[in-house]
């Protein structure tokens, strides 16, 4: 699965440089009709499950929980990722694609990210959620 | 065996690769009853090396492995198709094409090659190359999630939680591109 999503971000030039700064700059519809008919297609497909009682191949109940939501947590935190991803040009998934392409700065972008989620956890507490 | 080769070496436009993008929601969802994210795996991996001694490590990663194996999955794709396979990228706009031209750098590819060369690493943009890998992971753990958990699977779920992490991501991502970026280069 890992696989397939990555080589499908591969071919949508979601792991572009060039297109997240295109699209952070609005100079190009490409990677806004990308996520737009993404989310469209994940919609629907759930829309369908849910309305046709889908079970999975293992034939269990399906859990379709989302996420809690946490105004100020989500709000401030993706404002962060946000910068974060504008400023290396690709978001989670693409550093990893980087990463299998064997770019080394990667790699140490890479390490930061650890870092990043290592001083989430110890000041985790102090922050609003 | 030539139209396999083709499809994944000549670009396609976002109303196909979108959609398929798009299809892991329910591929997951219908395979392995799995809601997915990458930046998930960042919290799996500090508990299982143990690097961290916070409160926020402390749980059954063993649980959460898959998503450790997916973020795998997605870095076996980068080595297979960007090192044995010659993928071709589609034009990027023109207005892109002439701001990338009057900041002189050269558009091949997938990075700019010297921007991400190590030797870079040493100046400006390199270390802010490296302050954003630390808010990616940063701002995607107090998000609750990054582009894929929130704004491809979260949105699909109408989650709100995503709704206004998604906002979020572009808000920062506008204001790094206008107001830093742009004074960068």
């Amino acid at each position: 699965m890992g696989f397939y999503f990555g080589f499908v971000l591969i071919k949508s030039e979601a792991i572009s440089w060039y297109r997240i700064v295109e699209m952070f700059h609005f100079q190009s519809f490409h990677l806004f009709g990308v996520i737009g008919s993404a989310v469209i297609t994940g919609i629907v497909s759930v829309l369908i499950i849910k309305s046709v009682h889908l079970t999975t191949i293992k034939d269990e109940p399906i859990d379709l929980k989302p996420k809690p939501l946490l105004i100020r947590a989500n709000f401030f935190g993706g404002l962060l990722f946000g910068l974060g991803w504008s400023l290396v040009g690709a978001c989670t998934a693409p550093l990893f694609i980087h990463l299998g392409a064997g770019n080394l700065s990667i790699l140490l972008v890479l390490i930061f990210v650890y870092i990043g989620t290592i001083t989430y956890g110890a000041i985790k507490n102090k922050l609003p959620h | 065996m030539k139209h396999i080769l083709d499809f994944i070496e000549n670009p396609l436009p976002w109303y196909v690769s979108g959609p398929l993008l798009g299809l892991i929601v329910p591929l997951l969802i219908l395979t392995s009853n799995k809601q997915f994210g990458v930046s998930s795996s960042f919290r799996h991996v500090c508990s299982w090396l143990k690097l961290s001694k916070s409160a926020y490590f402390k749980y059954n990663y063993k649980e959460h492995e898959w998503a450790t194996w997916f973020v795998f999955g997605i870095f076996v794709s980068g080595l297979v198709f960007l090192n044995f396979s010659d993928i071709h990228t589609s034009e990027l706009s023109e207005t892109a094409k002439n701001y990338f031209l009057s900041k002189n750098i050269p558009v091949e590819g997938f990075l700019p090659k010297e921007l991400f060369s190590p030797t870079n690493l040493f100046s400006l943009y390199g270390l802010l190359l490296l302050f954003g890998g630390f808010l990616i992971g940063f701002g995607s753990r107090y998000a609750d999630g990054c582009t894929s958990g929130h704004t491809i699977m979260g949105l699909s779920l109408l989650s709100s939680a995503s709704l206004v992490a998604s906002i979020g991501f572009f808000i920062g991502g506008v204001f790094g591109s206008f107001f830093i970026l742009d004074f960068l280069f």
